[in-house]
């Protein structure tokens, strides 16, 4: 079991200790396909026999609502959007991240505080504040980076989804071009140097996305089986065991 | 982002802190008044107003949903929505505007609840300095007759319940307005706050409270005159 480690202040009122899950963090700009390698992730460790917990921005009971009210109504200035999603993630952490790990899940999480950092560094925050804040943050046992290489490829993709292009996607609080399209290529353009900048610091393993689903799909089992596998086994509810192991590198060479 | 201590606007920012029940919202409705019919376009902000994080406050209040940390952040997020909506840019426009309640609310609730000091003033650092930060400072046990007079009973965090320090929400009350006068305490040298003695009569409190705000009030007059050239 791996120790919980912080990437600053510890949250308040938390035991430090070893847990036996895994927090497997999926991160990438906007379009790059995670959340679909997200679904196929889970359905892959559930059929191994992992019990897999997955979540992502803005889904905490306490405060997802009220952020989508706020986006929907494009009145979120940029401290507050920052702040707003910080306590989305706090609240993510305490009640859903935290007791899944010690209850022997696999945490898979669609962005980490990533994602919020890249937003807020673009915006003008000061780096070193979100970093402060985001402190309490538990150190993951992996990040997977997926990078596409191009914020025009990003927009492709985003067209192909069927989808559109979405107000806050595109960076259009930030007066970066006079339509939609401009300003998303200006707005991921910046966001995928801050995520290079940070691939580094946090030591993101890089997943080349532009990959076909597939082959994107199956370099992710192979990395996280060994994440997963990294461990002895344990009599543990919800821990896998040796068998459960094997299958799930079966699977990952075959999936 | 520009930080606590280096926001240069014309504007004045007044602020009143203190335990709840120290008289603080009276004495600044009064200066309100005062300011109004001096001729100043004095705006008004209140703790806990954002129209955007309001609904999330009620019903996580309703349905405990809190923790120590996402207390702290969520009431972060209504401060940093008042900073950018109501507080930065009256004062830009050179106008008053006084706080009631601010960033030493949060310092004293959320240590008291166990966050940490360093981070609670961290996640606030984006917060204007105040002009004045007013403390009126009232004795635990006035403060707590006062808001036992005019509430019949006190709500759930606002007794600190979520922390189980006692059984009663009286008891727990008591202590959790104590930890926050220890932390009021400390915050007076390391913020310069300046404090008033609430256990003086109502009128004296706002003299002493005028006679300050009129110092600043003048330097910016001044600074009016200077320009003019």
């Amino acid at each position: 079991m791996r120790q919980m480690k912080f990437y600053g202040t510890a949250l308040s009122g938390v035991e430090i200790e070893p847990y036996p899950g895994k927090l497997i963090v999926i991160e990438g700009t906007d379009g790059v396909g995670r959340s679909t390698q997200v679904s196929l992730l889970r359905t892959w460790m559930e059929s191994a026999g992992y019990a897999v917990l997955d979540t992502g921005m803005t889904r905490s009971v306490l405060a997802g609502r009220g952020i989508k009210d706020a986006r929907a109504g494009h009145i979120l200035g940029r401290l507050t959007m920052q702040l707003y999603y910080a306590t989305d993630f706090a609240d993510r952490l305490e009640n859903q991240i935290l007791p899944a790990l010690r209850a022997g899940f696999v945490v898979l999480t669609d962005r980490y505080i990533y994602s919020a950092i890249a937003r807020g560094v673009v915006r003008g925050a000061d780096p070193e504040w979100i970093r402060a804040i985001y402190g309490i943050a538990l150190v993951p046992d992996a990040v997977f980076y997926l990078r596409l290489r191009s914020a025009e490829e990003l927009a492709g993709r985003v067209l192909a989804s069927g989808r559109g292009f979405d107000y806050w996607e595109s960076g259009m609080d930030m007066g970066l071009g006079d339509d939609y399209y401009d300003s998303f290529i200006a707005y991921q353009k910046l966001l995928l140097k801050e995520f290079d900048r940070m691939s580094g610091e946090y030591g993101f393993e890089v997943i080349d996305a532009s990959r076909p689903v597939k082959r994107v799909a199956s370099g992710l089992r192979r990395s996280i089986a060994k994440v997963i596998e990294d461990e002895p086994a344990r009599e543990t509810a919800g821990a896998p065991t040796e068998a459960r192991k094997a299958d799930l590198r079966e699977k990952a060479k075959t999936g | 982002m520009i930080s606590y201590g280096h926001h240069r606007y014309p504007g004045r920012l007044f602020v009143v802190e203190g335990t709840d029940g120290s008289g603080k919202s009276t004495q600044l409705s009064l200066l309100y008044q005062w300011l109004k019919s001096e001729g100043y376009s004095v705006f008004f902000s209140e703790w806990n107003s954002s129209p955007l994080v309001k609904d999330t406050t009620k019903r996580a209040k309703k349905r405990r949903l809190f923790t120590p940390t996402t207390f702290s952040l969520l009431h972060a997020t209504d401060f940093a929505d008042r900073t950018e909506r109501d507080i930065i840019p009256p004062l830009k426009a050179g106008a008053i505007v006084l706080a009631d309640r601010y960033i030493y609310t949060a310092f004293a609730r959320d240590v008291a609840r166990g966050c940490d000091r360093a981070w609670v003033r961290e996640v606030y650092k984006f917060a204007v300095k105040p002009t004045v930060a007013f403390f009126f400072r009232a004795p635990l046990d006035v403060a707590i007759d006062r808001i036992a007079s005019a509430r019949p009973q006190l709500k759930y965090y606002e007794a600190g319940l979520d922390m189980d320090w006692a059984d009663n929400e009286e008891a727990s009350f008591k202590i959790f307005q104590g930890k926050i006068l220890d932390e009021y305490d400390h915050m007076v040298n390391e913020f310069g706050l300046t404090v008033i003695d609430g256990n003086q009569p109502i009128r004296t409190q706002q003299r002493q409270m005028r006679e300050i705000v009129s110092r600043y009030l003048k330097e910016k007059l001044k600074e009016k005159a200077v320009l003019a050239k």
